[in-house]
């Protein structure tokens, strides 16, 4: 058993997500960077969708009860079980009466921490994630509280003695890259068309900050005014996590994991998937910069995340079968 | 069976089209074929889930399995051969208190729609409505078959809170409300009936092609 000693609501338990319900008005919310839980649960051999901790606030302090072994992956923050300190991208063991500290991030946003065996929690609707809109999901429907005690699935896990890292290459420039802008692809999306040539324009050749109203439903952003070159009634339709809507404000607002399943605002384009993880890494007051792709891009850029994802999968690292770095 | 022209279909993400059947205003038999293309749909190669709208339908698919352009093409094909499915739905009779503190917006209605507070709640459990679709947020349903002489634009200032069981009013759409939830939507009363309860055999209530009628069990100032 773990137990949290400091946290805020926005942290929450999250697998891959609960894909299949959206006609029911369910998001398929999840991890907001599911490749780093993906990856986190492979270093501990857990299969990639079991569940562990999305990390949003910090400092985040939980104490382990029993001998286990934990996986922290995401952002980059300082780590340090008791008085030892550890790199993100890390795994190692962790005894009873010992306490994990996860500080602030240097860079990036969001922290994963996965558990051997997962965090024992019944499947609602066929995933553990927690959907605080609809109060279900992960511990009760919502986030995590001072003293919440949560119970691991029993597991063997034979990290090295050292423990292992994994390091990703885009994940390094990306940290590197901590004062420039983010740059995200887009797709345009229905309405593209319906905006002023100077909006179109304005839209991928300046920044937008986020702002402070930014959390896993979506995040506000600011920039310049976007115009409709005529006022659009739409009727409410279905949307994915990144699409790129545009109230009447003219601020655009972009969609993620806990979205409502239907809008009615227009919308200017989607950030395509395999780009959603560097918006999760995305602070408050980062700035954004839209780069339009083609959907062949698009598909390829997802296909090499996919391939690298089970790459990591078919390796075992989780098992001792890479060396630690 | 054919409905206007062809639709409009998008790309949402590399995952995902939109198709848009939307004519000028929501039309109850483009819903029914929404409703069909959307079952037929499940059944195509690499797609993973369809969830329709108001006259829309999103359909996400695999981009690694099939791509785009063949999904577009068998959504236009499914469009013009397929017949709309006609409702064979469940009735609902909902209970509603309308006005008082759980329906603080009602007063401002009748004044919006220039009827009596009496009259405007007559209109409003008179007709029957339809569930056209279920989306935003679990278990909410888009209700068509509002009396046009209610329609009411919505608030330009959301509100942060509208509690569970609230029933609103957003332009030509009626709802309720399934959980307590941010909504721009106008509040005229409040029912017991729960639309969404997650301990449920099914966890949904409403179903797409249900109909709806609301009773009057009272009305407060």
């Amino acid at each position: 058993m773990i137990e949290i000693l400091s946290t805020g609501l926005p942290n929450t338990v999250q697998d891959l997500g609960r894909p299949g319900y959206l006609a029911l008005g369910i998001s398929h919310g999840g991890a907001m960077d599911s490749q780093a839980l993906a990856i986190a649960n492979f270093m501990l051999g857990n299969d990639r969708s079991a569940a562990g901790l999305e990390i949003a606030l910090y400092p985040f302090r939980l104490k382990a009860h029993v001998d286990t072994a934990l996986a922290i992956t995401g952002a980059d923050c300082p780590i340090s079980i008791d008085d030892r300190r550890y790199p993100p991208w890390w795994a190692t063991t962790i005894r009873a009466g010992e306490t994990l500290l996860v500080e602030a991030p240097r860079a990036g946003a969001r922290s994963y921490i996965a558990f051997a065996g997962g965090l024992d929690l019944p499947s609602v609707m066929g995933s553990r994630a927690t959907d605080a809109k609809g109060g279900f999901g992960g511990l009760a429907g919502r986030g995590l509280a001072r003293g919440d005690q949560l119970q691991l699935n029993s597991a063997v896990c034979p990290l090295p003695s050292a423990g292992l890292g994994v390091a990703l290459e885009e994940r390094q420039a990306a940290s590197n890259a901590n004062f420039s802008p983010i740059e995200l692809r887009v797709l345009p999306a229905a309405e593209f068309d319906a905006f002023t040539a100077q909006a179109q324009a304005a839209f991928t050749s300046s920044d937008w900050k986020i702002t402070s109203e930014a959390n896993r439903m979506g995040y506000r952003l600011s920039g310049e005014t976007l115009s409709l070159a005529s006022p659009l009634e739409l009727l409410s339709h279905g949307i994915v996590p990144g699409t790129i809507q545009v109230p009447p404000s003219g601020q655009p607002i972009v969609q993620l994991a806990d979205a409502n399943t239907c809008g009615g605002y227009p919308k200017i384009a989607t950030v395509i998937e395999a780009d959603l993880w560097r918006l999760a890494q995305a602070p408050v007051g980062a700035r954004l910069r839209f780069v339009p792709v083609s959907i062949e891009v698009a598909t390829q850029a997802l296909r090499i995340a996919r391939q690298q994802l089970d790459a990591l999968a078919a390796r075992n690292i989780g098992l001792g079968g890479l060396r630690p770095r | 069976m054919t409905i206007g022209p062809a639709p409009r279909i998008s790309l949402a993400g590399s995952g995902a089209l939109l198709l848009d059947g939307a004519q000028a205003r929501f039309d109850d038999t483009t819903q029914e074929l929404v409703w069909a293309v959307a079952e037929a749909a499940r059944g195509l190669d690499g797609v993973r889930e369809t969830a329709p709208g108001m006259n829309n339908l999103l359909v996400l698919f695999d981009p690694l399995v099939t791509d785009a352009s063949s999904v577009g093409e068998q959504l236009q094909s499914l469009w013009a051969g397929t017949d709309p499915q006609m409702a064979a739905g469940t009735l609902h009779r909902i209970p509603v208190h309308y006005g008082g503190a759980c329906g603080e917006d009602l007063a401002g209605w009748a004044a919006h729609c220039a009827l009596s507070l009496e009259e405007t709640v007559n209109r409003h459990a008179a007709a029957t409505y339809s569930v056209a679709a279920i989306g935003a947020m679990p278990g909410f349903p888009y209700l068509s078959g509002l009396d046009p002489r209610l329609n009411w634009p919505r608030r330009k200032n959301p509100r942060l809170k509208v509690a569970e069981g609230a029933v609103i009013i957003g332009g030509a759409q009626a709802g309720i409300m399934p959980m307590t939830a941010p909504s721009g939507w106008h509040i005229i009363g409040h029912t017991d009936v729960r639309l969404f309860d997650i301990q449920a055999q099914s966890p949904v209530l409403l179903r797409p092609g249900d109909t709806i009628q609301f009773e009057i069990a009272g009305i407060e100032q």
